[in-house]
């Protein structure tokens, strides 16, 4: 392999990169903000028969979690299937 | 046929099986024997991840304290899977890439230094022997209540087992008995949450029916009425800042976890290692959306079987009966009136243990002794995948990273191989001696582990990946801090049952408690190792090199070979 990345290697970084941001964005804003530090204001918010705040603290992030972990496989998997037929079109490595 | 026998002979059943699989799967080399030869496929995989993460702790002790922390029981909900993300999407795929056996692989060789080496493996043998008390508790509860036999006893034949198709079939049988485990766990823990729910509510979705029915409501008026503190209020057992803490800390610390981490190991391909994630964080999960609803529900049941009832008609109760000699649930009727008073105040006349809300909830709903039976196989089975796979990562601690890695790096596959068996069988024993002789204060030591894992392990690999000019300087420097702060702080505060001090020798780390004083160290750890790392050279050329590797595309080959696992 190259000493560094190459250009096509860089630009598979940098988007991984950005998914893993944006991902862990959500996971910081349902676990951390809607469960806990909104708690208060959202456990006036009726959701079904319970408050919105306890939903999320006791279900609702969860789902989120797992939702997330299965968007970045399949994010990824087509991220590489991208950069597949990127290197086979280009003249890299 | 009585409780006892059908437990017995389920348990049996149980055990043959695992053993089978782990005399079908022995291994010779020590590929096999530490991360089953690479070749285990993703859903198995995630199944054996599922049940080596979730422990006695989950399965037995989490509804319960769940129930009794009603709405605060979120750091255990939240923390404990929402690690899972941090490990999906920061640690798992590069960990896979890198490809070797262990973590303190990852940190001796992209730390270049063996002192790194050395400390990730103290730090992973200390976070595993800890780990392992709290499953031989909840091995001696369960052979205790249902088999009537002696803890010690019931502990011995736990160890026997769990030794056998360690040694025998090494990360490879632990894996595929683990993969039915799960299964077993699942099983156990969804027949009698199904069985409750549609008691309790009319609908047989317990997940659904936490939120569609107005037990939580009706939950939540009992316990005001009772005195005690409402169900759905966020922040009665512990502050904001504690939730938030501990929460982070839970989860930082399940990233860091060695022998959650090795799993991602064992599979294929980074793609793999992805899927498997996939796979470990629905199996988990569908444990945690229902353990809420168990909490729920087995506390307004108990509520409503004893609370302001007869005394004497509640002791004829024939599971209160047995809970009551195992010292687990405490009725005492200390105003004379008759009647247990149930309640958050003074007043109160009940003792209960958190422990036995899952292990009690098939008899509090009066189901059949069969599903009683299988509760306890369940909660054996999550005791026991757990302890196997800290087993086996402990040996690997010693046998791999501190006697070939650093002491004897002629020694031939043979010899490894048996180094990693004389370990085992001595964790094994010291594994069974603690089971028999638990600390007095286990629960504090499992919030060291996850501390401990949070400000070392955790942030260290995760600057090794993401931080291609953090250097040998900057990680020890790093995991020192981070290491020292948290057990000092845990110390301090925990001095009371851990020294014998009277009273703490500090309440909390401004306002947070040793569970989340953990998030602080990794704090510390991140900062010191920034600042030492722009201070001293940069890493050599060739771990650059090695980072560049990491952070690159899986080559074609290896993804051919995913294709058809």
């Amino acid at each position: 392999m190259n000493k560094t990345l190459n250009e096509k290697q860089r630009w598979y970084w940098k988007k991984n990169i950005r998914l893993i941001a944006s991902l862990l964005v959500v996971w910081a804003i349902v676990g951390f903000g809607g469960a806990i530090l909104f708690a208060e204001p959202l456990n006036d918010v009726q959701f079904l028969n319970v408050s919105l705040s306890f939903w999320l603290a006791h279900q609702g992030s969860i789902l989120v979690f797992i939702l997330l972990i299965l968007i970045y496989a399949l994010r990824m998997d087509k991220l590489d299937k991208k950069y597949k037929s990127m290197v086979k079109d280009g003249d890299v490595n | 046929m009585s409780v006892e026998v059908i437990t017995i002979i389920l348990v049996l059943i149980t055990f043959a099986i695992y053993t089978g699989i782990g005399w079908w799967s022995r291994v010779r080399d020590t590929s096999n024997f530490y991360v089953a030869g690479q070749n285990v496929p993703t859903l198995a995989n995630g199944a054996a991840i599922a049940a080596d993460w979730m422990s006695a702790a989950s399965f037995i002790s989490m509804a319960g304290l769940v129930a009794f922390l009603g709405y605060d029981g979120t750091i255990y909900l939240m923390g404990w899977t929402g690690g899972y993300v941090l490990l999906a999407l920061l640690l798992a795929p590069y960990l896979r890439k890198f490809g070797k056996f262990t973590v303190p692989d990852f940190i001796g060789d992209r730390f270049y230094s063996n002192s790194a080496r050395a400390v990730a493996a103290i730090a992973t043998i200390f976070i595993s022997l800890t780990y392992i008390s709290g499953q031989m508790r909840g091995v001696g509860i369960v052979f205790s209540r249902y088999l009537q036999v002696d803890i010690i006893v019931g502990v011995l034949i736990g160890m026997a087992i769990v030794g056998f198709f360690a040694l025998l079939g090494g990360m490879k049988g632990v894996t595929w008995t683990q993969a039915i485990q799960y299964f077993v766990i699942i099983i156990a823990f969804l027949i009698p949450a199904v069985a409750i729910s549609l008691q309790l509510t009319g609908n047989p979705v317990p997940q659904l029916a936490l939120t569609t029915s107005d037990i939580v409501d009706r939950l939540g008026q009992i316990q005001i009425d009772l005195g005690m503190t409402e169900y759905m209020a966020p922040f009665t057992d512990l502050s904001l800042i504690n939730v938030f803490m501990v929460t982070l800390a839970l989860m930082a610390g399940t990233a860091g976890l060695p022998h959650v981490i090795v799993r991602f190991y064992t599979v294929k391909s980074v793609r793999a290692a992805r899927w498997s994630a996939v796979w470990a964080i629905i199996f988990i999960g569908l444990l945690y959306l229902t353990a809420p609803a168990v909490g729920a529900f087995a506390k307004y049941n108990l509520i409503d079987t004893i609370a302001d009832k007869p005394i004497e008609e509640v002791q004829s109760i024939d599971w209160v009966n047995k809970w009551e000699t195992t010292g687990l649930l405490q009725l005492e009727d200390r105003n004379g009136d008759g009647m247990v008073d149930f309640s958050g105040g003074e007043d109160n006349e009940v003792i209960i243990d958190g422990d036995i809300i899952v292990l009690s909830t098939p008899e509090v709903a009066n189901l059949s002794p069969f599903i009683i039976a299988l509760v306890a196989a369940g909660g054996l089975a999550a005791a026991l995948s757990t302890a196997s796979g800290l087993l086996i990562t402990m040996t690997s601690a010693v046998s791999h990273d501190i006697y070939y890695r650093i002491f004897n790096k002629e020694a031939s596959e043979a010899q490894r191989l048996r180094v990693g068996r004389i370990t085992l069988l001595i964790a094994l024993l010291i594994a069974a001696y603690v089971g028999i002789n638990p600390p007095g204060f286990a629960g504090e030591v499992v919030a060291l582990a996850f501390g401990l894992g949070a400000a070392s392990l955790f942030p260290v690999i995760l600057l090794g990946i993401f931080d291609k000019r953090m250097n040998k300087e900057g990680a020890i420097a790093g995991i020192i801090t981070g290491l020292a702060f948290t057990l000092i702080m845990i110390g301090a505060i925990l001095s009371e049952s851990i020294f014998g001090t009277d009273g703490p020798l500090l309440n909390s780390f401004f306002g947070i408690n040793a569970q989340g004083v953990g998030v602080i160290g990794m704090i510390l750890n991140l900062i010191v190792s920034f600042i030492v790392s722009r201070l001293t050279p940069a890493p050599p050329a060739e771990i650059q090199q090695l980072i560049e590797n990491v952070r690159a595309p899986e080559d074609d080959d290896a993804e051919k070979a995913v294709s058809n696992g």
